[in-house]
């Protein structure tokens, strides 16, 4: 018994005369790892937003977590997590203040934000730097953070943009740790990514070409699709069509 | 030469892009120097007077006639005692108050001698002063003409001649004024954030890391600027004669030529600012609040400079648009030749050379 | 109340981490609030004078001693003529010319009456218009002199006189400080709160980090009153340093009640700052924002009725005075704090601020939004 948490019907949203995003439908269970993908320009980013309740669609329909994208954003809001392609935590902040500050605002109790920032500091390594500012840190240690703190209001669902873009491959094995090790506390994982590997982890990927979503499935699934060993080689028979782009 | 061309293109670019920036920038000049031309006046005008008339006679009467047609005063005539009277100022509504003691006019004529009380709120020293005057010469005229009848002997009449700016127009001391002071703050900013700007969000380095020159890179950011600027100064200029009737005496050239070398001055003065400085909020500060109300003072269309004590007076040598607020004044109002101002410029000149030669020094040690 | 509590600490440790910012926001107001007043001085002495004096006699002698001896001229020449003089005009070495015509002596007494020229350089209208009433005024009493010597006095004056008592309440010696500084307090005041407030929600906006914000659930009143009462008290630190240094430097101490005058600026704090976040919804960049403020500065600051007085503004821009914040604080504080005005006093003013703050900072929640369409 698969429970929905993310259902869209049509979804589209314009800017004037074009289409950023058009009439994308699709639904994600919870636990799932989805992954999002597609090229530069193709629409991902505004789809996100737009599941997130940051910004009214154009048409067509989507539920989070029950709760509808026009009327209930800020219920959307309160079960969801986020991070959003460009880094956002605060950098004159240091690791404890912006944990302490994020768990505040999602309503953790006193005791639940010292248990919570012990244990993601744990899980982080972090032990050494809690004292320092945010903007010191390396980048992948900043992402890993952005990451914990999306998820420390333990939401339903959580919505990562690129989350290891410019990040070593090390450190993308472990942020996609971190990845799972939610997935396997419930929380349904949204991500978008670049790299094709990364789509190797996911339960089921989507594509996107030019606001559309052109192939939806589970990666080994899509591989047969389309006569690909690779989920790379996939993607690039899909989006070599597109017109958008950089 | 053809690197930096591409440079000044890639900065234009920038700052076209910006609409909203782009059209303040224009925008606020103009509308300033409309505002403040015609709004901002040192003249003392409609101010609140009570007029307290213990006497009720014909004298009164005729001085209460003269002071109600006058344009400086709005008059109410009530009675009050001393305590009430203090209560209407500290409402603050009334600037000065008249009380004409009992029997005015009897003790005039009997005794020769009669006194009137003139009491000023003098928290604004400035217009208690002002008051003052007006009131005394409206009194002296009607003193002057119950006298008429009687011949006074040994007349000495001063003929007073108001040069450059016979009904005491606002426009002709604040239009240079507000230009350097506009010009000054916003070249200063804009440079200096645009600067910043691209050292917080890392641009900076890839420029600099780039085959050309950094002091060009430098320099390549604050030509759009000066185009800005001058554009503005195009409009100010326009603004001042068709709109606040203030003609340009003095050579058109000479005005645009010593306009451009303040604009380099404060270019050279954001520059400088933006080396020494890492955030743009940091620069915002300095070049706002740090620089908002001393250029406003030390120009000199507020404030006599001369009446400052001597360590401000050294001071204000070194605000930039002090020296501009003298030349545009110069050319502008007073029709003068660039022989009257040659001191001034040369000032600029010196500023302008400083500014460059501290910040490619700052520059180059930031960069070793 | 708890997310407030959260967001307030936030933006306190933001403000108190970045020193360089911090000791700007408290240094520079005070630097400038010591020097400025002594900069701001109205006052007209040292009025540059230049005498043509084409009689040379006693009497233009006796005149013009009269005339330097006042304290209010400065002698800066002799010349011999009227191009001469003027060339003094023209490079702002002399502000006034006298001209004493020839046989100004000899004509005075044969005809009874006599001219004396006086030219004003009166680009700047204030110094012109009293510097001429001064030099009339000397001249006058001159007149009135020479004719007491000229006259063997009747036994009974046959020409009245109208004594004029003048009493300068509340800056008896006609103090520039006293005027100032309240005044320069104010706009100190109101360029911190302004600036800061202008530039902090933008400046979330250009880091990226009000996306995190406005993905949760958290209210929009309470992210603005997390915003706002920070710079509000702030913006009550720097004033009450200002009245310190005011006191200290000056010796001005406020005559007034004291609850009033912060009531006054707590009231007045919240308008500007609503303003500021205003324009913090309105722009993208710091950049933008900074303009638009200083547009509105400049509006502020030359029309707030401190250096040019706002009744003498034609009707138009008197309504645009009225609806400046800073002219109501302007007057305010010298009610208060020069005058010893009452609550019920400035109750008028009080009046108008808030509905300015209310005004203004429901407009900037209204504007702010989390969802974009």
């Amino acid at each position: 018994m698969k429970e929905t948490v993310i259902s869209t019907s049509a979804l589209t949203k314009r800017f004037g005369d074009f289409v950023a995003v058009n009439e994308i439908s699709f639904d994600v269970y919870k636990g799932e790892v989805f992954g999002f993908l597609g090229a530069n320009g193709a629409g991902k980013t505004t789809a996100m937003r737009m599941l997130c309740g940051l910004s009214i669609p154009s048409s067509g329909n989507a539920s989070i977590a029950g709760f509808d994208v026009y009327r209930q954003t800020e219920d959307i809001k309160k079960h969801i997590g986020y991070m959003s392609q460009k880094f956002s935590l605060y950098e004159d902040l240091t690791v404890l203040e912006n944990i302490r500050f994020f768990g505040g605002i999602y309503g953790l109790s006193n005791q639940q934000l010292r248990l919570k920032a012990e244990e993601l500091i744990e899980q982080l390594g972090l032990q050494k730097e809690t004292k320092k500012l945010v903007g010191s840190l390396p980048l992948g240690w900043k992402q890993k953070l952005s990451f914990s703190v999306a998820v420390i209001h333990q939401p339903k669902i959580v919505f990562l943009d690129e989350p290891t873009g410019g990040v070593d491959p090390v450190t993308r094995r472990q942020f996609w740790d971190l990845i799972y090790q939610a997935a396997d506390n419930g929380v349904t994982v949204f991500v978008t990514t670049h790299y094709m590997d990364e789509a190797e982890y996911c339960g089921r990927v989507s594509i996107m070409v030019d606001g559309k979503i052109e192939a939806l499935d589970t990666p080994g699934n899509l591989k047969k699709q389309f006569g690909s060993d690779s989920m790379d080689d996939v993607f690039y028979k899909l989006a070599r069509g597109a017109k958008r782009g950089e | 030469m053809k690197q930096f061309i591409t440079f000044v293109k890639k900065e234009f670019a920038h700052v076209l892009r910006d609409k909203k920036t782009l059209f303040i920038l224009f925008g606020m000049p103009v509308m300033q120097i409309l505002i403040f031309g015609f709004a901002l006046t040192n003249e003392i005008k409609n101010s609140q007077l009570v007029i307290i008339d213990n006497s009720h006679d014909v004298a009164t009467q005729q001085i209460i006639t003269r002071i109600e047609a006058s344009r400086y005063f709005e008059t109410e005539k009530t009675m009050m005692d001393a305590h009430e009277m203090e209560s209407a100022f500290q409402e603050g509504n009334i600037k000065m108050a008249l009380v004409f003691p009992a029997n005015f006019n009897e003790t005039l004529l009997h005794e020769n001698k009669a006194q009137i009380q003139v009491i000023a709120d003098a928290t604004d020293p400035n217009t208690a002063n002002m008051l003052s005057n007006y009131v005394s010469s409206i009194i002296g005229d009607y003193q002057q003409d119950l006298n008429k009848t009687m011949e006074v002997p040994y007349r000495i009449i001063p003929e007073i001649r108001m040069l450059y700016n016979p009904q005491l127009k606002g426009a002709p001391n604040f239009v240079p004024g507000v230009m350097a002071l506009v010009l000054m703050l916003v070249c200063v900013m804009m440079t200096a954030i645009s600067i910043v700007k691209e050292k917080e969000t890392g641009t900076m380095e890839v420029l600099l890391v780039s085959p050309f020159k950094p002091v060009l890179v430098i320099l390549s950011k604050a030509v759009p600027y000066l185009f800005l600027s001058l554009v503005n100064v195009i409009s100010i200029l326009l603004l001042s004669v068709f709109a606040l009737d203030l003609p340009i005496n003095g050579s058109l050239l000479l005005l645009f030529a010593e306009s451009t070398l303040f604009i380099v001055v404060c270019l050279a003065l954001g520059i400088f600012i933006s080396i020494k400085t890492d955030s743009q909020q940091v620069a915002m500060l300095i070049s706002l609040m740090g620089m908002l109300l001393p250029t406003m003072l030390f120009s000199g269309f507020m404030f006599p400079i001369e009446n400052m004590p001597m360590p401000l007076q050294v001071i204000s040598n070194l605000v930039p648009s002090k020296w501009y607020y003298i030349i545009v004044k110069s050319i502008m109002i007073k029709g003068l030749g660039f022989s009257a101002i040659w001191k001034e410029t040369l000032v600029l000149v010196a500023m302008t050379l400083f500014l460059f030669g501290i910040s490619i020094k700052n520059f180059k040690i930031r960069l070793a | 109340m708890r997310t407030i509590r959260f967001l307030l600490q936030k933006e306190f440790r933001q403000i108190f981490r970045n020193k360089t910012i911090l000791a700007m926001i408290i240094v520079m107001p005070t630097i400038q609030l010591i020097i400025m007043p002594l900069a701001a001085d109205y006052e007209v002495k040292n009025i540059n004078l230049a005498v043509i004096d084409n009689d040379r006699s006693p009497y233009s002698q006796q005149l013009i001693s009269k005339i330097t001896s006042s304290g209010y001229f400065k002698l800066r020449g002799f010349d011999a003529s009227f191009n001469e003089a003027f060339k003094l005009i023209e490079s702002d070495k002399a502000d006034l010319i006298l001209e004493i015509p020839a046989h100004f002596e000899r004509n005075l007494i044969r005809e009874n009456e006599q001219k004396l020229f006086i030219a004003v350089n009166a680009i700047n209208g204030t110094k012109a218009n009293l510097g001429g009433a001064y030099l009339a005024t000397i001249i006058r009493n001159f007149n009135g002199e020479l004719r007491t010597q000229l006259i063997i006095p009747p036994k009974f004056n046959p020409i009245p006189q109208i004594e004029i008592v003048s009493s300068n309440w509340y800056n008896t010696h006609l103090n520039y400080h006293i005027f100032m500084v309240p005044g320069i307090l104010a706009i100190l005041v109101t360029m911190i709160g302004g600036f800061l407030a202008a530039l902090n929600i933008v400046k979330e906006k250009e880091a990226g980090t009000i996306e995190q914000i406005n993905v949760s659930p958290i209210k929009k009143h309470h992210f603005i009153l997390g915003k706002l009462i920070p710079f509000w008290v702030l913006g009550n630190v720097v004033f009450t340093i200002g009245l310190l240094v005011s006191y200290i430097i000056y010796g001005i101490a406020p005559v007034g009640n004291l609850f009033v005058l912060y009531g006054f600026i707590g009231a007045f704090l919240l308008a500007v700052l609503g303003f500021g976040l205003l324009i913090s919804t309105y722009t993208e960049t710091q950049q933008q924002a900074m303009f638009i403020m200083f547009f509105f500065m400049m509006i502020f600051i030359l029309m707030g009725g401190l250096f040019t007085p706002i009744e003498s503004m034609p009707l138009w821009a008197q309504w645009i005075a009225h609806l400046n914040p800073l002219s109501y604080l302007i007057q305010v504080m010298r009610m208060i704090i020069l005058k010893g005005s009452g609550f019920r006093d400035i109750l008028p003013h009080l009046g108008i601020v808030m509905l300015f703050a209310l005004v203004l900072n429901t407009w900037a929640l209204f504007n702010y939004k989390k969802t974009s369409a």
